[in-house]
């Protein structure tokens, strides 16, 4: 009796203490990474990398204004095109089509489209936009990001219209509003918070995305902010100078890396804090 | 609030003309709203019609030149003479290989962490703890594949890849799959990134099912005196087993795509070797490395590569879905 005892109580011990592990290594990961790159990227930032454009190979000084303008440019294009069009369909799905098929299917595609392989998303906008101008640019670039933007708002705006409680709507058709004045004065002002955190959940995501741009906007060295032409853009930038012998311009890399992960990892918390405020209210 | 002044009839008309007006005007705004909303549910379908047409309009020469051989052939040769050989079998190999091989790491790793969150850990340190695991996610993949050059390639050639392969030497099998030499970039250090980088994936939907099992049935199971692992092993694993399924499906579908992580530390080559710490490519990486120089047949190559990764990527999230919903239909009974 004692023996089982002991025996259940040992291995109970052992996977107990696997899990605590696991989460140690989880977060060790998440430490070793951040801790890398500040290691390697703080050394790097100053006033010049915020100010001065990239340099060419082998050159003192220099800095990323050109990418990190171009990343900016293409980031709020994208939004700007992604984001009403996610915004529209999730308050279709939720407002309009709630028990159609049109939705159930919507809702399958997109959510496989939430995790369909980014380059797949650049390989279709070089077939469909690249090829027709016969060039790289930021145009096809910013589509591009708003393809991979639209399924992230589809989905917290559909999730959070569901949560805005049905009598409100009736209240607010009580007094005689149409449909879409109730969607937009009382569904999307109760939704608000939720529908922010979508915003900037999206925006986070694609900050840091290189693949899809790899061969859309592609990068370009000089000062453009010509939509129709190669634009420069923070992820492509470090792609191309972190595997280059040239310690300049993997002291940029680093320094741009430090710069994005950050920005991403502060938007992330951003969202998170006010989805979790507006949990608790 | 005393007194409240109606505005006169605008432009003359009267009150009812008036109030038709705005009635109209309403109604006009409903209908564009309405099909606004519409038409926008119907864009995210076309952009799946537009992925799958772009992709097999642009795959076409390669179908054509190559035919099923294609996915055979592992040759990989755009600048043979007459003509370019080329064939998928290397980079698939690559990526069903170092996909596999992430999920074997990633897998118990994160139903741990997910067990730790939701049985062990106290109320406080929850939170914190699952939104640093979810910040892994949130991490953009070049960093990981800078990461995995810089630090992980060189600490596990010089440590980790020697130890194992002395481990190996004198067992069948494994001494090919662990051969030397240790190599910076291999399908080994790939795979671990991958392992990192799905992680989060796993932890946060198996946490997710885990909080639908019902207390009551853990409490019962405890009530019998079941050690925690008892409880999770023979309680929650089983009921959410679907669920936890799903999410597996879903990182796994997260790996298969996953480009510039993979692109930096899996060396770029086509040529299948058994030992996982050889050099590799994958699909993805195949194409973020030679997409931009290729031309003719071989970017048609590159994007027929896209359509099978696509296709695969499909399969894979769609079944992880509709057995996420399954879940979900269950825990809103």
């Amino acid at each position: 009796m004692a023996s089982l005892y002991h025996s259940r109580k040992r291995r109970n011990a052992i996977a107990m203490g696997l899990c605590v592990g696991a989460t140690g290594i989880g977060l060790a990961w998440l430490f070793v990474i951040l801790s890398t790159l500040l290691w390697n990227g703080a050394g790097g930032i100053n006033l010049a990398v915020f100010t001065q454009m990239t340099p060419p190979p082998n050159v003192h000084g220099g800095g990323l204004l050109n990418a990190i303008v171009g990343s900016l440019i293409m980031t709020t294009i994208g939004i700007a095109i992604g984001a009403p069009i996610g915004l529209f369909a999730g308050t279709y799905m939720a407002e309009y089509g709630r028990y159609e098929k049109l939705t159930t299917v919507t809702r399958f595609i997109n959510d496989i489209l939430l995790s369909a392989p980014s380059i797949i998303i650049g390989l279709f906008i070089y077939g469909a936009v690249v090829v027709p101008m016969h060039g790289f640019s930021g145009i096809a670039g910013a589509l591009a990001l708003a393809v991979i933007v639209i399924p992230v708002v589809v989905r917290t705006t559909e999730n959070m219209l569901l949560l805005v409680p049905q009598q409100l709507r009736e209240a607010a058709t009580g007094l005689g509003l149409p449909r879409s004045v109730v969607v937009q004065k009382v569904a999307y002002k109760a939704a608000k918070t939720g529908l922010i955190t979508g915003l900037l959940l999206a925006v986070a995501r694609i900050s840091g995305e290189t693949a899809p741009l790899l061969f859309t906007a592609l990068s370009n060295q000089f000062w453009s902010i010509d939509l129709t032409r190669e634009i420069a853009n923070l992820p492509v930038t470090i792609n191309n100078f972190i595997n280059n012998p040239d310690p300049n311009w993997k002291r940029l890399a680093w320094a741009g890396a430090l710069i994005i992960t950050f920005a991403v990892l502060a938007l992330n918390i951003a969202a998170r804090a006010i989805g979790s405020r507006s949990a608790t209210k | 609030m005393s007194e409240a002044t109606l505005a006169p009839p605008a432009g003359g008309r009267t009150t009812t003309a008036n109030r038709n007006m705005v009635l109209s005007s309403l109604r006009n705004g409903d209908r564009f709203f309405f099909w606004a909303t519409r038409l926008s549910a119907w864009i995210v379908l076309l952009i799946l019609g537009g992925i799958i047409g772009s992709l097999f309009v642009g795959a076409w020469p390669a179908i054509r030149e190559f035919g099923i051989g294609f996915l055979t052939t592992q040759r990989w040769a755009p600048n043979a003479q007459p003509d370019p050989v080329l064939g998928g079998l290397g980079p698939i190999y690559g990526t069903l290989v170092s996909s596999l091989i992430a999920m074997v790491i990633a897998v118990p790793v994160g139903l741990g962490v997910a067990v730790f969150l939701t049985e062990l850990c106290p109320q406080k340190l929850r939170q914190p703890i699952s939104t640093a695991i979810e910040l892994l996610a949130g991490i953009p993949s070049i960093i990981y594949g800078m990461w995995g050059f810089f630090v992980l390639g060189p600490f596990l050639a010089e440590y980790v890849e020697p130890a194992l392969i002395a481990t190996f030497e004198h067992v069948p099998v494994l001494n090919q799959v662990f051969k030397g030499p240790a190599s910076n970039l291999s399908l080994f250090n790939a795979s671990l990134v991958l392992a990192i980088m799905i992680l989060p994936f796993i932890t946060s939907i198996s946490r997710d099912v885990f909080l639908t099992v019902p207390p009551v049935l853990k409490e019962a199971a405890y009530g019998v005196g079941c050690t925690t692992w008892e409880v999770v092993k023979n309680v929650v694993l089983p009921y959410t087993r679907v669920g936890v399924i799903g999410g597996i499906m879903l990182a796994l579908g997260r790996a298969l795509g996953e480009t510039m992580a993979v692109t930096f530390v899996i060396g770029n080559s086509f040529k299948i070797q058994t030992s996982i710490f050889a050099p590799a490519t994958t699909i993805s990486a195949a194409i973020a490395s030679e997409f931009a120089e290729a031309s003719d047949v071989h970017q048609s190559a590159l994007i027929l590569l896209g359509l099978l990764l696509f296709v695969l990527t499909f399969i894979v999230l769609a079944a992880a879905r509709l057995m996420l919903m399954r879940v979900e239909k269950k825990a809103g009974n």
